[in-house]
């Protein structure tokens, strides 16, 4: 395809070799981060300050019958302790229904619901003030199993039933001579951060409260906070504070309204910071899902219907429920030309934790099952797994099963060639640290076995099915300096690195100054999630800068009385094409020049009662070949190598790029082999980094970049898609199809367990 | 807060205040600290007295400080002596950890999940305790009663643990499902006793304290082929490995099934004999 | 129920800290009492590594350091390793690699290998991973943190610049 340019690893220096687009640029504050100095969330610090704490409920369904809080506002040293009934405004918040208590009230729905909230002056006295609380509980059985939420009492006055889709897509008679199912079950992941929730909100003088959060929407975080302290928005301010990860972990709200309530109460500016135990209930998880598959197919190969029966568990209160069983439903087939299909895509209300965003929303457990299935498929077939799926991989103009066609960019045939044919550099390893089992020594090399696999697919950027999708942006060009004003929330992807690129690129200054994000300054940037913040935001800056470069221009031609068209901008200086006009940036720009403009994608659209419309703007793919050693012994697994290819449009610096692929990879690699919030009668029973394990650098094999396909997308600023997401949706499904590849297992759950291999089981 | 720096000093604190914390590398107790659960009142630490940061050789034994640490039991001229020991020590936790978490706190915290319980289990290790009263002598399965419980009384503390140095192969391996930094799921320490004509069999994570395969242990010092030197039979080895089975309690947790843990605990004492003797 | 005053040596410093609680961590103690909060608070038991300093000279975690029994020690936090204004080896290695994202790790992760290149200025692969495992990092996958490494291994074999 012309226009096509593939990026090998070459591509990507560790040193920077200029400050525009394309180049690995280092990100501006990384020095800061390196040495200590860069202000997280939990770094807040203020002369006057108290500390905030939480009261949680023990149990995942439960009556209150009462709190008192006699004995703990006497405690010297407390300085609050407030109820649901203190919450000034609405009791209940929610991203997309107002749903969720800020304190509970009459009933606690999951284990860890907040219940009371602290402020006094030391952590030691807020610990000693929660225990002092004394809440009595009417223990009601809890609603656990999603698949009876439907028909059991409501747990909520709204209904168990969160969001119901039923897809129909082409004619449904049509049957294929090859079928094969199976039956999926991923379990709950957890974002895990590193940084834990933390923030400081400080009264202010007249009745209104600022809040410094870590969080990834500001001012959608900003419109909840303020209907829950009853306050008109505009008398709530909210700052970024330095955020330690997020993931889709931060983009409902925690602590946010129980820090504003006790700073406004007490008067004093209060500080909050999760432990990770209280981290692990604080915040919504990946959905757990059981997922039913029916693959139709021709004799040879192709795709003829796809059914699925996917229901995913969306804990106790909705989040961002609706929107991920919509992406799960629409992108259930995966990346292959499905003419037919029957998709119902459920997801319910149970006292589990509430689930919601977590890094590929709804793809991640999907694509476990249809690539499963897809190798199913090929083995009934008897045909070549990668052959199978590059005959029935999406490509422009093809329709997806919700029948819109892909207009932009689809280079899902590109990924999978160069994925497989990346040469491996993985070797057979003699250490047994590198061995399956690693540190404990378990491992002997005669009974690891190796298993290889590939595994595509895909997922849509940015928000869909309507949403009034957008991002604002402010330049401001004053003495050849840039200012960029945006409220994206820098969250660890390099936002912050791609406006001094964008600027650069646009405007020619070696000077780019990002103000902090802050729903003061600007309106708002949208989420960062969804991989759409170097399209949306990344696009307002652009569009903020080429505005000021119009003006810019303009005001040269005005001043100097030449031809607007005569003019161009290079080097950081305004010259006329004929060369006797040479204006520098810093004097033409001594009177600034100011621009603010709001960004955003083509138009989507509902789904309709089939399913069926254009509901997403733009689409990315991936593949991921995994080389997994096991131990089949004791089950254990070291993944020893990666090899991925991604659709990312156009690189916009290679470095950070590179880092979001071996970064999602690697939250793929812990959903397929050890990350699980383990429930118990709706309680977690692994809250705590001992024992909810993530990869350590032992567990996470080197990334291979087989090839960064550079299509550029149509309507993205410089042609580049959004590329966080894709990376966590293939790999999980590659290094479990690995790991069936070595033990011949069916293995249909993610994670899988030692004992699923040794046992042989999993089934779900 | 008492930092003492000499044993002495460390009895006469714990001895004026008896109910004090005993505060060693801090890797068990902060974690309870920090959560809240472990109210602190008087903490005695022992971490820098020089009497328990030591080792030495006593004849066919060794005598370790309780307060060495695991980073410590990685020195090459101890490894030596005691290389299932070290194996168990690389096991543990992090760099971080083992740089600070000691023997004698792993013994004292009487987890059945401490990476080196199965280690001392096997050696049939000594426990020197002291208070300022004098000193005792216990043997390991007396001294951890429990999950998380242990015979240490108020004012004492772990001075020492004596370990023989055996003339044949060990082997520690354990079961986690990463490969570094976590809790077993199960745990085995196999030795070998070439003079003595054993092999002893320390099991971790499978029952309430320290176990030891007794049967098994006795099953094969019988069938070994101790003067040539010929690996044992298959069956002799599954019949060992269902001895070691048979000897487990396990229990269902987050970490792992009983079911997962008796199988694990099987394949390791193949594996763990296999590695010390041969395989036919 | 505070204890007795007690004197902390940090980065060659020392602070007295005065009030303090009795069970209060070397971590706590570093970011709320003395300022210093480039030591991190991810998992406060010793499975993250966030809080990583240097005590007598060995890489510990922090939060399970008992801020009152390191009286005498000598600490180093990622805030003393570079004279002010400067990075070390292993901290240029980190912006140059493209080893940051979120940052949360970066300080703990910067002392780790700040301790292996002392002894090891050739680490190789799983040398590397053994002496980071105790750190745990969300966001990279790790690969552009060994890439630091092997950055700053190179600088102090003395065959490259920083």
């Amino acid at each position: 395809m012309s226009g096509t340019r593939t990026t090998d690893r070459t591509g990507v220096a560790p040193r920077t070799g200029g400050p525009g687009i394309g180049e690995s640029v280092p990100r501006p504050d990384g020095v800061p981060k390196v040495t200590g100095s860069f202000a997280f969330s939990s770094d807040l610090w203020h002369d006057r300050m108290l500390w905030g704490g939480t009261l949680r409920s023990p149990h995942p369904s439960a009556r209150i019958v009462s709190v008192d809080i006699g004995a703990a506002v006497t405690i010297t040293g407390v300085h609050a302790v407030l109820l649901h009934d203190d919450v000034p405004g609405s009791k209940a918040y929610g991203l997309e229904h107002s749903d969720q208590q800020v304190l509970a009230g009459e009933v606690v729905r999951h284990e860890g619901e907040p219940v009371a909230i602290v402020a006094a002056d030391h952590p030691e006295t807020v610990r000693r003030a929660l225990d002092a609380i004394v809440v009595e509980y009417e223990v009601v059985d809890p609603l656990t199993d999603p698949a009876a939420a439907e028909t059991a009492p409501p747990i909520h006055p709204d209904g168990n039933l969160i969001r119901r889709i039923h897809l129909r897509h082409g004619d449904q008679q049509v049957v294929g001579e090859v079928q094969v199912e199976g039956t999926y079950e991923v379990g709950m992941q957890d974002q895990a951060f590193l940084g834990p929730e933390s923030g400081m909100a400080i009264p202010v003088e007249g009745g209104g409260v600022d809040l410094y959060i870590a969080t990834q929407w500001l001012h959608a975080d900003r419109d909840q906070v303020a209907a829950c302290l009853g306050l008109r928005p505009e008398r709530v301010r909210l700052t970024l504070a330095g955020v330690g990860g997020a993931f889709g972990a931060r983009e409902d709200l925690s602590m946010h309204v129980h820090l504003c309530m006790l700073a406004m109460h007490t008067g004093r500016p209060v500080k909050m910071v999760y432990s990770r135990e209280e981290s692990f209930h604080g915040h919504v998880h990946r959905h757990p899902a059981r997922m039913w598959y029916r693959h139709h197919a021709d004799r040879d190969g192709t795709l003829v219907r796809v059914e699925a029966s996917l229901l995913l568990d969306g804990g106790a209160y909705a989040s961002s429920s609706s929107a991920v069983i919509a992406n799960a439903t629409c992108f259930a087939a995966g990346p292959y030309r499905v003419p037919s299909a029957d998709i119902e895509g459920v997801v319910v209300r149970t006292n589990n934790p509430p689930c919601g965003a977590m890094r590929g929303f709804g793809a991640v457990q999907t694509c476990f099952a249809h690539e499963a299935q897809m190798d199913l498929l090929a083995g009934a077939l008897g045909m070549d797994p990668v052959e199978l799926r590059l005959r029935n991989v999406l490509a422009t103009g093809d329709r997806l099963v919700t029948g819109q066609a892909i207009t932009g960019t689809a280079p899902g045939a590109e990924v999978i060639r160069t994925c497989v044919d990346h040469p491996s550099a993985a070797s057979i390893a003699e250490d047994p640290m590198a061995l399956p089992g690693g540190a404990g020594r378990t491992a002997d090399p005669a009974h690891v076995v190796r298993g290889e696999a590939l595994a595509v697919g895909f997922k849509n950027l940015m928000f869909s099915e309507g949403f009034d999708d957008y991002s604002s942006a402010a330049c401001r060009l004053a003495d050849g300096v840039a200012t960029i004003t945006c409220a994206c929330a820098e969250v660890g992807q390099g936002f912050v690195t791609l406006v001094q690129q964008i600027a650069h690129e646009v405007l020619g200054v070696q000077e780019v100054v990002l103000e902090p994000a802050s729903t003061e300054t600007i309106g708002s940037a949208g989420s960062t999630s969804a991989s759409r913040q170097t399209w949306m935001s990344g696009g307002a800056v652009q569009k903020a800068c080429e505005e000021v470069r119009v003006r810019l221009l303009a005001r040269v031609a005005d001043e100097h009385g030449v031809e607007l068209d005569g003019l161009v901008l290079v080097d950081g200086l305004v010259a006329s094409l004929t060369g006797d006009l040479r204006v520098d940036l810093v004097s033409a720009t001594s009177d600034p020049i100011h621009a603010e403009v709001e960004f955003r994608h083509a138009p989507t659209f509902p789904l309709d009662e089939d399913g069926q419309g254009d509901a997403h703007v733009s689409f990315a793919f991936s593949a991921h070949r995994a080389i997994v050693d096991v131990d089949v012994g004791l089950g254990l697994v070291k993944v020893v190598e990666l090899t991925t290819s991604q659709d990312v449009g156009r690189v916009l610096n290679p470095v950070q790029v590179v880092g979001q692929l071996e970064g999602g990879a690697a939250q793929g690699v812990g959903l397929a082999v050890m990350e699980e919030v383990q429930l118990s009668d709706g309680r977690i029973r692994n809250a705590s980094f001992t024992d909810y394990l993530v990869p350590t650098a032992l567990d996470m094999p080197p990334v291979e970049i087989a090839a960064l396909i550079e299509q550029p997308e149509p309507g993205a600023p410089f042609g580049a898609k959004g590329v966080g997401e894709p990376p966590s949706i293939t790999s999980t499904a590659a290094v479990a199809a690995a790991i069936r590849a070595a033990t011949g297992l069916a293995l249909p759950r993610v994670p899988v367990r030692p004992s699923d291999i040794v046992f042989g089981g999993g089934a779900a | 807060m008492t930092i003492a720096t000499s044993l002495e000093d460390a009895c006469c604190a714990l001895a004026s205040h008896p109910d004090a914390l005993v505060l060693a590398g801090g890797t068990d107790l902060m974690v309870a600290v920090n959560r809240g659960d472990l109210p602190v009142h008087h903490v005695v630490a022992i971490g820098r007295v020089p009497e328990l940061r030591g080792w030495r050789r006593e004849g066919d034994h060794v005598r370790l400080g309780a307060a060495l640490t695991y980073t410590d039991l990685l020195q090459p001229d101890l490894a030596v002596l005691q290389p299932a020991l070290a194996q168990a020590a690389r096991s543990v936790g992090s760099p971080q950890i083992r740089n600070t978490g000691t023997l004698g706190g792993n013994v004292a915290t009487g987890s059945p999940a401490g990476d080196t319980i199965p280690v001392l289990a096997a050696l049939d290790a000594v426990l020197e305790l002291r208070s300022a009263s004098g000193t005792r002598e216990m043997r390991l399965d007396e001294f951890v009663t429990g999950v998380k419980r242990t015979a240490l009384e108020g004012g004492e503390l772990i001075e020492a643990i004596r370990v023989p140095v055996l003339d044949g192969p060990q082997e520690f391996c354990k079961v986690g499902t990463r490969n570094a930094m976590v809790i077993s799921v199960v745990s085995l320490a196999l030795v070998v006793d070439r003079s003595g004509r054993t092999v002893r069999v320390g099991l971790g994570s499978v029952a309430a304290s320290p176990l030891r395969a007794t049967e098994a242990e006795a099953y094969i010092g019988g069938h070994l082929d101790w003067d040539g030197g010929r690996p044992p039979s298959a069956e002799v080895v599954d019949r060992f490995t269902e001895l070691v089975v048979g000897a487990t309690s396990p229990i269902d947790d987050h970490r792992g099934s009983a079911r997962y843990r008796r199988h694990a605990v099987g394949v390791l004492a193949g594996r763990a004999l296999a590695r010390a003797v041969g395989a036919a | 129920m505070s204890i007795d005053p007690y004197a902390l040596t940090v980065n060659g410093r020392e602070h007295e800290i005065s009030e303090g609680w009795p069970g209060e961590s070397l971590l706590w103690v570093l970011r709320e009492r003395l300022g210093l909060p480039g030591s991190k608070n991810a998992c406060e038991e010793g499975e993250c590594g966030s809080c990583s300093v240097r005590l007598d000279g060995e890489i510990v975690c922090s939060c399970l350091v008992l801020a009152a029994s390191a009286v005498g020690q000598e600490i180093t936090t990622v805030e003393g390793i570079a004279p002010d204004g400067t990075l070390s080896d292993v901290q240029q290695a980190f912006v140059d690699a493209g080893a940051v994202q979120c940052g949360f790790c970066t300080p703990g992760l910067v002392m780790a290998i700040d301790v292996l290149l002392d002894s090891d200025t050739d680490p190789d692969d799983l040398t590397v991973r053994e002496a980071i495992s105790g750190n745990l990092c969300r966001c990279t996958g790790y690969g552009r943190v060994i890439e630091a490494v092997n950055l700053a291994a190179a600088f102090r074999r003395g065959e490259t610049d920083l």
